[in-house]
């Protein structure tokens, strides 16, 4: 999800992706501002919706990468489902117009703390491992591959986390029913 | 066709493929909005509809929007007035979205490739946000409780709908809307090739599972809960009014359109008519038109359908769909296949 990537890329095949990095731009300065919103508004439904305009920057980027898979399912699991079951829960229970104080009040610090170090970790780690990698972007990625990638090479992964989710979900019918 | 694309330049090819858009978004829902909802009601009730502004009142739409578009667009006082205000446009991006996948003939689409299907799914979803914004932002009791029944409905329908599309997708052996087309057009019925293979034939458990739960996705009657007028006014529209009502009004009926375009595309072959090559140029001026027919054949099944069934209960919604569609539709996957790998 790097620029270098992109960049990387285009040095590479010898011609400049102007329109991307345009685009990776604006993309990004929406998301920056839609996060800092999200957890700086003081109206839970409004940090939801915000939210929404960051996955769907993020989704966006996918699409700038040639990820086609990978962007339309983060629309499809992450704002057609994540979001609206959020936003769902939250209506259910309290809805309230207007500001409320009570969101995001003495726990300011230490959500700042966590985020920064959190930030910290993970650009350290990512650049330590993949700054020499190099994305080549020839063509979009296609459905096939992908499907071919899950169902030899990572076929392990894909059953545990499959038989993860049926457990989940056996878990959550068993809490949910009174008996 | 090609010839002149090809000359043509990105940007110029760009705006022709948004008024493509906008006529078959708008074009189509005012054809659904005359010919069903005006006209064929009517005749089902023994009378005959708008009669007075132009012939046989084919301009009663025309002043429908003049008297929409004149009235003031009202917010209410406790709304929350940038999320009511942008509620109905969410909600239509998300049909012109729809649009984007549909081919209308071997050279006439919008993009064409391996998303297809996938990605209508995907942001066929996002029309539930706007709902639901539309339902909190206007600050009313009957709004918030129709946004509620809304998302509750549209969630469980989406399940059914996604997964009668996959036995297509397996039969098709692609998710690309123009190769599944083709897949129809040259393929045969045990050796038997005359009219292709649509799949409304082999694939019918996937086609009734398909036409239901979209009628509950446009909650359209029987499903219309979220809308009840008896109940709740008019759910989540309620305290709309002038353009934004009109919006909302647009919005039903093009995504009634281009849900039924996508099914004709999986289901009766897309923009195909027997009896010709599939790669003949002539479907790029007739298949939109061809579409275009069994769009309105398969909204007249909807409109039927909407006018002829009593309301069903919140209960009785949720166990149908997930008491027997969705097992429904895993059984037509699984036969699927079956019948895939052993044919």
């Amino acid at each position: 999800m790097t620029p270098a990537g992109v960049l990387a890329a285009s040095a590479a095949s010898g011609d400049l992706f102007v329109a991307q990095n345009v685009f990776f731009g604006v993309i990004a300065l929406v998301m920056i501002v839609s996060a800092i919103r999200c957890v700086t508004t003081r109206n839970v439904v409004h940090a939801a919706l915000w939210l929404v305009l960051v996955l769907a920057g993020a989704a966006a980027q996918f699409i700038l990468l040639g990820s086609e898979f990978v962007a339309v399912t983060q629309v499809l699991v992450y704002i057609g489902a994540i979001i609206v079951l959020f936003l769902f829960g939250i209506m259910l229970t309290k809805a309230s117009m207007g500001d409320d104080d009570s969101v995001a009040g003495e726990k300011r610090l230490m959500a700042g703390l966590v985020a920064v170090l959190l930030a910290v970790v993970m650009g350290i780690a990512l650049v330590d491992s993949y700054s020499d990698t190099r994305v080549v972007i020839d063509e979009p990625q296609r459905f096939a591959a992908v499907s071919d990638a899950i169902f030899s090479q990572y076929i392990v992964a894909f059953e545990a986390v499959s038989v993860l989710l049926l457990a989940a979900l056996i878990g959550a019918i068993v809490v949910a029913r009174k008996e | 066709m090609i010839g002149v694309l090809s000359e043509l330049s990105y940007w110029q090819v760009t705006s022709i493929r948004v008024v493509a858009g906008l006529v078959a978004v708008l074009l189509v829902a005012g054809t659904l909005v005359y010919a069903h909802l005006f006209k064929m009601v009517s005749f089902m009730q023994s009378r005959l509809g708008p009669m007075e502004a132009g012939p046989y009142g084919s301009l009663q739409l025309m002043a429908e929007i003049g008297k929409f578009l004149q009235k003031e667009d009202i917010v209410p006082r406790r709304a929350d007035r940038f999320v009511f205000k942008a509620a109905p446009f969410v909600v239509l991006t998300s049909t012109f979205l729809l649009l984007v996948v549909l081919p209308g003939g071997p050279d006439a689409w919008f993009i064409s490739n391996d998303l297809g299907i996938y990605l209508a799914m995907a942001v066929s979803s996002v029309s539930v946000i706007g709902i639901l914004m539309a339902g909190w932002g206007s600050a009313s009791k009957y709004s918030l409780l129709g946004g509620l029944r809304a998302t509750g409905q549209l969630i469980a329908y989406e399940l059914p709908l996604l997964l009668a599309v996959v036995g297509v997708v397996i039969q098709a052996e692609t998710m690309n809307l123009q190769e599944i087309v083709l897949a129809q057009a040259n393929g045969e019925i045990f050796g038997w090739g005359v009219i292709g293979n649509p799949f409304i034939i082999t694939q019918f458990a996937g086609f009734a599972i398909f036409m239901i739960a979209m009628q509950a996705e446009l909650t359209q009657t029987p499903f219309d809960m979220p809308v009840a007028e008896s109940e709740l006014v008019t759910g989540y529209m309620t305290e709309y009014s002038g353009l934004r009502f009109l919006l909302f009004f647009i919005g039903e009926f093009a995504t009634a359109g281009v849900f039924s375009a996508i099914a004709a595309v999986l289901f009766l072959g897309g923009w195909y008519v027997p009896g010709l090559d599939p790669a003949d140029n002539l479907f790029n001026v007739i298949g939109p038109l061809v579409l275009f027919g069994k769009v309105v054949l398969l909204t007249f099944l909807v409109f039927w359908v909407r006018f002829t069934f009593p309301r069903l209960r919140e209960d009785q919604l949720q166990r149908l769909a997930w008491k027997f569609l969705v097992p429904l539709a895993l059984a037509n996957i699984v036969v699927t296949g079956v019948l895939k790998v052993v044919v």
